[in-house]
This record gives C-alpha cells, structure tokens and sequence, in this order.
C-alpha cells in the first residue's frame, strides 16, 4: 500500500499512508484511536476506497470494490465484532458464500469434511461442524472466522484487536496458531493496543499517527517508550497535566451489590480499569441510574439517592456515555440543544427558554474547551469526534456537576484533543473555588495512570479496591484486570 | 456565527414555499385561471384547513420520532361528536370542550399503548385506526350527521359573506395560523418542545440527559389527538355534517403534508409552518386538477409523483449539507 489517503468530508482519515508486508510476516499496525488504523485496514479489505493511493498484492495492481472481491485476491479480516452467522452450522459459516456443490444442491457430505479438515489443521478438531456457530463460545467462534478465511484462500489476515475479548488461556492458544499461520506463509497484520502483544508476536511494525505512517521498525530494535512517543507523536510527560490535588471531602459512595463499593472525594480522579465487557461501564450505569440494579445504594454529598438519571442531574451527578453515536449525543440536533438539554429550565422562566440565552451559555463552552465549530446552533453531528467528545463533557458543566462519570472520554478522538480533555479534567478537579470529582473509564492505562490519582480494576464484574496511582503500573493493573 | 445555520434552515423552508408557488403559477399561467381567483384560494384554505390543523399536530408526533395513522378515524370520530352536541343543541363552549376532551384522550390511549406497552406507533395507530372508524360508526349509527344549521360551527370555514370579505380567507384559515405560530413558540421556545426534539432524535440520550422521555411522548399523542379532534370540527364547519366514513385516507395526505414540509420520519427534524406549506402543495395539486378537468387517477398519479419529488429533493439536499 502506498500513498493512501481517506477523508470523510472535511475530516481527513489518512494523509498518506504507506505499509509493506512480506510473506510470512507477523506485521504489527499501532497507533492511537483514531489515528487512522481501521480506516487504513476497510480500504485493504475492500469496505471503503481510498481517494487516491495504490495497493498491489503478489506484485499485481489490487483495488478491491468491495469485501468479497478483496477476499478472491487473497484478503481476509477477523473483525473485533466477529461476523458470524449465528443460526447457521460451523461448517456453513465457514463456507458461506463458497458452498462446495453438486450440480444445482450444496454438497453438504464434502463441506463438513472439509470444514473438519480445516479445524483440524488450525489444532481445534474438536469444534463439531455441524453445531449452530451461535453456541459456540467467542474463542471458538473466532477460530470458525480464521477458518473461513483459510477456506476462500486467504493469504493476509488481518487481526483488529483479536484479543479483546479473550480469557488469558484462550489467547495464547490464539497466538500459538498465529504463529503456525505465519510459518505456513501467511502474512499477517495485526493492529493491537497492547504493546506486549506485538513484542510476542510480531517481527515489524508500522506505526501511524494522525492518519499517516509515521514510522517501521523492526519490534526488536524499539522500547515502549520510543513506540509511545512516535504514536502521541511528542514526549508523553506533558501529555497529562497534573496540578497539586488537594483531596477534600467524600462526595460520591456506591455500592452496587454483586460488583462493590467505591468512594470519590472532592478535588481528585479515580480510574476504572478492566477488559472490555468486565463490568466497567455496567458499574458506572448502575451508579447513574440508567440500568436498575436491585439493592444498589448510591450517596451523593451523604445523601442517598433513588437514583434516576433526572434526580441525578439534579444532584449534580452527570455522565458522559461511551457511544457518543447510538447513546451521547443527539446528532441532529445543535450543539447548544445538546449542551443545555439536562439543565433547559436554567435558559428562561416557566418552562419557556430563551434561545439567546442558550447561545450564550453555549459559546463560553465552546471559546472555554476550544470547540471548533460554526457556532451554536451548528448540528453537532457535523463536528469532528473530538469536538463532538468536547461538547458532551461541557453538557456536564454546563449542569453544575460536581461528580463527572466519563465513560471512555478520549474513545476513538485525536490526540490533541485528548490533550484538551486531559487538560479540563486537572482544571476541573483543581479548580481553587469548587474542585469537581471524576470517576472515569478507560481501557487506555497510560491514560489511566496519567490522569487519575487512584485507580481501581474491574474483573469479572468485581471491582478492586482503588489503590493510588504511585503504587501501581500498568503491569499490575494489566494482570488485576486479566485476574492473574 | 450563528446566523449561517438559522439562515440554512429559512432557506429551506423557503425552498418548499417556492415549490408551492411554483405548482400554483403552473396552474395559474397554463391551465384555468380560476385558481387565482378570490373563490379559487378561498377553496384551497377551506380544503386546507382540515388537513392543516391535523398536520400541526402530526407534525409534533412525527419529530419526536413517532406517528400516528388512525388520525383521519381519530378525526371522524371527533367529527361525530362534535356534529352530536352541535345538533343536540349544546353550548359551543360545550361542544368544543368535549370535543378536544375527546381527542385528548384518544392520544391519551395511543400515548399509553406506546409508552406503557411498548408497542411500536406503526403498528399501535394501525390498531386504533379500526377502533377508532368503528366507534364512529357506532355512535353515529353509520350515518352521516347533518349540523347544517349550526351557524357557529360552519362560520368558520363557509364561503365569506360579502360584509365578512375584509377577512380575505375563512376564519378558519386565522385560526390555523395562530394555532401554528402558538405551535411552532412551544417547539422552539419552551422546556418541552426541545425535550421533543431531543426524544425524537435519540431516544438514548433524552434519557441519560433526564428527559422524561414516556411523559413527553404521552404528551405529544395528546397534542395530536387535541389538533385531531379541532380538524374533525372543521370538517363539520366544511361540509355541513359530521360523517363516520369522513376524513378516510386522511392520515396519508397529513403524513405527507408534515414529511414534504421537511420533516424526517426517523424524528428530530421538522417544522410546523413547513408542514402547513405540504398541506397547501397538496391541497393546491388538488384544486388545480379539478379546475382543469383532470380526472380523478390523473391527480393521484401527480399527487404521488409530487410527493416522492419533493421528498426526494430534500433528502439529496440534506445530503449535500
């Protein structure tokens, strides 16, 4: 791939990009949310086309129309979300779409045996054909997906965060047969957030920043840090301000029954750190009321709440969702509707609003966290992730909110404006007249580490005492979060 | 900075006002002139006014994501009931009373089944369309119901008298347009009307934001069922008498009236007065074909056709934004 670049309206994608995989190469993609990794891997996959740039596979000239076409020249993808046809059997998963026939019917009798085959050759014989792929656990429904590719002749697969949602066990069986995939002659990319993934794995990687490959290296000859660094692109240090905290009184306690108890006070940030799917989000929903927990007990300033998420917003308790699309934000609408929507009755008198009123509440927000945006009434389903991600935590101050639930607030947003999210974070918790509290989740832990002051680990739904952020790295909060 | 998109919207609101003079003039320059007669627009607002009125309502339910297809029944069984206590002799403050009662509890009913029995509106209003036909035949003993010399009710949309012409349209046709500007105030001005919005354009986030999302539903079908019940009066104040089988195939006309005025049917988006311009298009459409002789299939073929045009016009353009 050479020289691709990708923009969605004005936001653009990739600004150039270039990768080369050799034959039986492990090749690692890295880079931040963000910085162009899946648009980069749905233009070699064939889901979107790149503006301009040009690809070759085998030394042929390679522009895939779609999915299906990628995957006749050789092109396969195992998706984070898997793909798999719940309700049809192994072996029809496997051969969808490339059913072996007999004359006009599908010759069931050869596709199971070939299906068996394959498995068999991939160390799991013991997956049954002819089971619904639906009951079939993760893992193994993963191995039913490298299956498929294998089948339609695959000869670059590519892993998105294959290990994700993985036990320990079931992912080092994974990279035993990544390697065996790579012996065979198989390239492989393989994009992953966990650095000590791609040290086991991988031989080379490429690293983009801000949809473009900043640099290859060959992962022996490269540290951590120097990885960070080219990914951020700037030293990490300054990436997480840190003012002097000064802790003050509880404001916030939990306790969700089945998950555990948690404190916040005022003036400092407490990290929630775990696997996707541990619990993380589900512990933060329950606190803010939006899923029911029996038994929960949730105080805010030592009162107990019977917490829904409108007497929450009056208790000065705000959230910010981890799906700005289907659950954050109301795209259609503008970005002051979105900003005022939990405090309208602030903008007027009698359940009238002023729509002056919101434009000026609205444009402090937007001036004091650097919104870059048309004005107010601009849709905000216009505006970029980050600015999008901006606005969704200004609707918290905006509400007076003294406890901040962020779930994944820097998800899928560049870098700068992290830093800017990272910033209104310390500002907000050193503030000298009413320094706010922030609980927050994040499966990034340099992030966790850099901005909070305690962080505690979900696993299995169970959630750790926090322990301060001097006393931990992210190893040890890696193997809390893996339960080992 | 603000200006660029409040001025996107007039423009665009604007754009379906030309469409309607532009379908109008079509008329008017190439076929019978009569549509620009005093007579000729006096029919269109009487026609309109109908189909207005229900639209205001519709218009509320369809931004917040919602609709409702039992609402020309809904207008016959108010029809009815108003035509009812108008012959029965009843005060007008009465009759008008227990005909918006009547309106506000069938939204009150379609409101509970979509909020409470989670039932999706498609297919709720697919119900209360039978229900509610039946209970007008029912208690009109399938007849139509002659309010004739009801003199109160038909002033409001019966061809102006020569001392009333200074009024230029039927008072029904004011009534409309304070009805829609008192509408389009509660949208955009008040708690409530953005808290519609909002439910209408992610249901998700009006509720993690503590939108109470099932009371501002509920209160949107009563809207509807309020402006519902006000075109079934008008409807009496029209054509003289309250009909059981009146207002059929209404519902398709309002929907359509609401979505041309640049509504979209996934919520969030609309306008009141853009709803009022569809109801005129398609009111105009009519007119015009009548007036020259065009037959019946005729006009529904170019209703139709002008229907998806229109719809499909705003889409591409919401596309190139």
């Amino acid at each position: 791939m050479r020289g691709i670049k990708k923009a969605f309206g004005a936001q653009v994608a990739l600004a150039g990009v270039s990768l080369k995989l050799a034959a039986g190469e492990v090749h690692a993609l890295v880079g931040e949310n963000g910085a162009g990794k899946s648009t980069l891997m749905k233009i070699l996959s064939g889901a979107y086309q790149p503006d301009s740039g040009e690809m070759w596979v085998d030394g042929k000239p390679y522009a895939p129309a779609n999915p299906s076409e990628a995957r006749q020249r050789g092109v396969g993808m195992i998706y984070q979300e898997l793909s798999i046809a719940p309700h049809l059997s192994v072996a029809e998963n496997i051969f969808l779409g490339i059913e072996p026939r007999n004359g006009l019917l599908i010759d069931h009798a050869k596709m199971r045996s070939e299906a068996n085959k394959t498995l068999a050759s991939l160390g799991h014989g013991n997956i049954d054909v002819n089971e619904p792929a639906g009951d079939l656990s993760v893992s193994q429904q993963q191995i039913v997906e490298i299956a498929r590719a294998l089948s339609m002749g695959c000869k670059i697969i590519v892993f998105d965060e294959p290990t994700s949602s993985l036990a320990q066990a079931d992912v080092e069986r994974l990279f035993d047969l990544i390697d065996t995939l790579a012996k065979r002659g198989l390239s492989i990319i393989y994009i992953s957030h966990f650095l000590e993934e791609v040290r086991r794995l991988t031989s080379r990687l490429t690293i983009l920043r801000d949809g473009a490959s900043v640099a290859v290296y060959e992962t022996k000859s490269i540290d951590d840090a120097k990885i960070v660094a080219e990914m951020v692109g700037r030293e990490v240090k300054d990436l997480y301000p840190r003012s002097q905290r000064t802790i003050g009184p509880v404001l916030l306690e939990a306790n969700i029954p089945g998950s555990g108890k948690l404190t916040l006070r005022r003036g400092e940030v407490v990290g929630l750190c775990g696997l996707v799917g541990a619990g993380r989000t589900e512990f933060l929903r329950a606190i803010f009321g939006l899923d029911t927990i029996e038994g929960k007990k949730v105080l805010v300033n030592g009162t107990q709440k019977t917490s829904d998420p409108r007497s929450n917003w009056q208790a000065h308790l705000g959230f910010v969702s981890e799906n700005r699309k289907e659950e954050g934000l109301a795209l259609d609408l503008s970005i002051g509707d979105n900003v005022c929507l939990p405090a309208l009755s602030k903008l007027g008198k009698a359940g009238f609003i002023s729509p002056s009123q919101r434009s000026q509440h609205t444009v402090r927000w937007i001036s004091d966290f650097g919104i870059r945006c048309q004005g107010p009434d601009q849709p905000i389903g216009n505006l970029s992730g980050g600015n999008q991600q901006k606005a969704a935590i200004a609707r918290l101050l905006e509400a007076d909110c003294d406890v901040l639930l962020l779930d994944e607030p820097t998800r899928g947003i560049d870098i700068a404006a992290k830093a800017k999210i990272y910033e209104v974070i310390n500002r907000l918790v050193t503030d000298p007249k009413n320094p706010k509290a922030v609980l927050m989740v994040s499966s990034y832990l340099p992030e966790l580490l850099g901005v909070c002051d305690r962080i505690a680990t979900v696993c299995r739904g169970q959630l750790s005492e926090a322990v301060p952020v001097a006393e931990t790295n992210s190893e040890k909060l890696m193997r809390a979060a893996t339960g080992n | 900075m603000s200006n660029t998109t409040s001025s996107k919207r007039l423009l665009n609101s604007l754009g379906t006002f030309l469409a309607l003079i532009a379908i109008w003039g079509l008329f008017f320059s190439f076929g019978n002139r009569a549509i620009g007669s005093a007579e000729g627009i006096e029919s269109i607002v009487q026609q309109t006014v109908v189909i207005g009125i229900a639209a205001i309502g519709m218009t509320f339910i369809i931004i917040s994501a919602g609709i409702d297809l039992s609402i020309g029944s809904a207008i016959a069984l108010c029809s009815v009931v108003g035509a009812k206590l108008a012959v029965a002799g009843a005060n007008p403050l009465v009759t008008v009373s227990v005909t918006l009662l009547s309106g506000l509890l069938i939204g009150l009913f379609i409101g509970l089944l979509v909020v409470r029995a989670k039932l999706i509106p498609f297919i709720t209003t697919l119900g209360t369309l039978l229900i509610l036909r039946g209970l007008a035949l029912a208690l009109a003993n399938s007849q139509p119901i002659n309010a004739q010399d009801s003199n109160w009710l038909r002033f409001w949309l019966n061809s102006l008298s020569d001392d009333m012409k200074f009024l230029i349209i039927p008072p029904g046709g004011w009534l409309m347009i304070v009805l829609a500007l008192a509408a389009t105030g509660v949208l955009r001005f008040t708690v409530f009307g953005r808290h519609v919005f909002a439910v209408g354009s992610n249901e998700n986030t009006a509720r993690l934001c503590g939108v109470a999302v099932d009371r501002t539903k509920l209160l949107v079908y009563m809207i509807g069922g309020a402006f519902a019940a006000l075109s079934g009066l008008m409807l009496v104040s029209y054509q003289g008498q309250g009909d059981p089988t009146g207002a059929t195939g209404y519902e398709l006309d309002i929907i359509a009236a609401v979505v041309i005025g640049g509504a979209s049917l996934n919520g969030g988006i609309g306008s009141i007065f853009g709803s009022l311009i569809g109801a005129l298009i398609i009111t105009v459409i009519r007119t015009g074909c009548t007036l020259n002789g065009i037959s019946e299939s005729t006009t529904r073929i170019i209703t139709g056709a002008i229907i998806v045009t229109a719809v499909a016009i705003d889409r591409l353009r919401q596309r190139s934004n």
